[in-house]
């Protein structure tokens, strides 16, 4: 297969990014997107021209390190998968791709396709765990857990962290990433004892770091690899509100 | 306590809700009031007559344009923070996710229509009907097919027949309720969803109710609108004498 690439280049965080176009040929359709993005590279490389910069790790789909928007979607065209789980078979041959990185005030480019999601990590380091004592590992079944509380906590957990959602999101809103930690750990014994102060505490450093406001289109879940639920936003919002109330 | 309303994010979206929530029972209140009309143009000023200027009417309209104002002005806060939030570059290449609403997405563009809509209708009734009791102006005279009329405040009947025999307003009034009943298919269930009352198998519970109040206010206007249109001469001369009884 062949295709046409138009790729954002920006130099760093500072320098005014452009579309470049590249040509890429002999594709097998079984070929991931990122292993495209490989051979592009090698090409690039063997010219004597700078490599496309773009983030990936694990290539499982589970690390949440690759993005890029794809053809206006978020990790491209395929439902529920990251990136690197996308194969070219999902385009038509000889088509143009379009490859942007995430857009969002709060996720600046620091490179072509390589954007700063540390504003993700301040969120989690703001409420977004359980205060333990760390000791040998307890008796897994010590705490008996309803099974449709722990498989709603489990579909919460999904979330990689990605950045799809805020990327997604005409409002540049965080929220189905902040309900997807609160939710999950809202859901069990040992994170409900936190609940409010966490739920406050994220909400909190997310308004703070410059994410919008949720105008609850859905664009976060139709968009989402892991398929996490609007349903977590409402139980953030329940979550948020009782413990403001009871302040 | 009273401040996380207008400093978090959710807070915001909460008085979004709740007075979301205020106009819409106001505006099926509103619905119910017009449908008299069709039945007995005597009966729709009964109504006219006991709100008219009292001291729970106006407090009534001064609670109800707080709630307007509320509602409009956190609109504009929450949108220029969305804005922001969303940087300075675009995306080159977007598209319409799958289940996403173009309402949901076009939420102050709609409201601004009804905004301008409200204007209007303001112009077209409130000013001469509850504006004229309190500022104690004279009333206004109206001809249609010939018929002179005064138009008494409580007389709302004549003024909307002469309002809706025109052509242009029926259009303007009718586009008016379109972009309402857009706003509401995604206002109604989304009010939910920000006070934390949904999850996901009342979605489509939710948004059914949504189309249905979206649905049966867009029909009780516009029926009102279309029948006063084709007998605006009837209603005009029936209420062209009337008088209120106190």
């Amino acid at each position: 297969m062949n295709f046409t690439l138009k790729i954002w280049r920006q130099k760093d965080a500072k320098s005014q990014g452009a579309f470049e176009t590249y040509q890429v040929n002999d594709i097998s359709a079984d070929t991931s997107f990122l292993e495209m993005m490989d051979i592009l590279n090698n090409n690039l490389i063997h010219e004597g021209k700078e490599p496309v910069a773009f983030d990936h790790d694990c290539r499982e789909g589970i690390c949440g390190m690759c993005s890029m928007h794809i053809n206006g979607h978020a990790h491209g065209p395929s439902q529920a998968v990251t990136t690197c789980q996308m194969y070219m078979r999902k385009f038509k041959d000889g088509s143009t791709i379009t490859i942007e990185p995430w857009r969002s005030a709060a996720f600046p480019v620091i490179r072509d396709l390589v954007v700063d999601r540390g504003a993700y990590d301040k969120i989690l380091q703001a409420g977004g765990f359980i205060s333990v004592r760390t000791n040998s590992v307890p008796d897994g079944n010590a705490i008996p857990i309803p099974k449709a509380d722990a498989d709603e906590s489990m579909d919460a957990a999904a979330c990689v962290g990605c950045g799809a959602c805020a990327a997604t999101c005409k409002n540049g809103s965080a929220m189905l990433f902040v309900a997807a930690r609160v939710s999950s750990l809202a859901k069990l014994p040992q994170g409900r004892v936190e609940g409010a102060r966490r739920a406050k505490a994220m909400v909190a450093k997310m308004d703070e770091l410059g994410f919008g406001n949720c105008t609850n289109t859905g664009a976060c879940q139709a968009q989402c690899p892991k398929s996490i639920s609007i349903a977590h936003i409402a139980r953030l919002n329940r979550e948020f509100l009782a413990a403001k109330l009871k302040d | 306590m009273g401040c996380f309303l207008t400093n978090s994010s959710v807070g915001k979206k909460l008085v979004m809700s709740i007075s979301g929530c205020f106009l819409v029972l106001f505006i099926l209140f509103h619905m119910s009031m017009n449908l008299t009309m069709i039945f007995s143009r005597e009966g729709y000023n009964l109504i006219c007559e006991f709100l008219g200027a009292n001291w729970y009417a106006l407090a009534g309209t001064a609670l109800l344009a707080a709630g307007v104002l509320v509602h409009f002005v956190y609109a504009f806060i929450l949108t220029i923070n969305n804005y922001r939030a969303r940087g300075k570059q675009r995306y080159a290449v977007t598209v319409q996710e799958k289940g996403v609403s173009w309402a949901s997405k076009n939420m102050l563009v709609l409201g601004m229509i009804v905004i301008l809509g409200l204007g209007l209708h303001l112009v077209h009734f409130w000013s001469k009907m509850q504006l004229v009791e309190v500022a104690g102006c004279e009333y206004a005279t109206l001809t249609l097919d010939g018929v002179t009329a005064t138009a008494h405040p409580a007389n709302g009947a004549l003024l909307m027949a002469f309002t809706f025999s025109k052509w242009y307003n029926v259009v303007i009034y009718l586009l008016w309720f379109a972009a309402l009943w857009f706003h509401l298919t995604h206002g109604v269930w989304s009010m939910f969803q920000t006070a934390g009352f949904a999850n996901d198998t009342w979605y489509p519970r939710l948004k059914c109710l949504a189309n249905i109040v979206a649905t049966l206010i867009f029909l009780g206007f516009a029926i009102v609108v279309v029948v006063c249109y084709f007998k605006s001469g009837e209603y005009f001369t029936e209420m062209a004498n009337w008088h209120p009884a106190h």
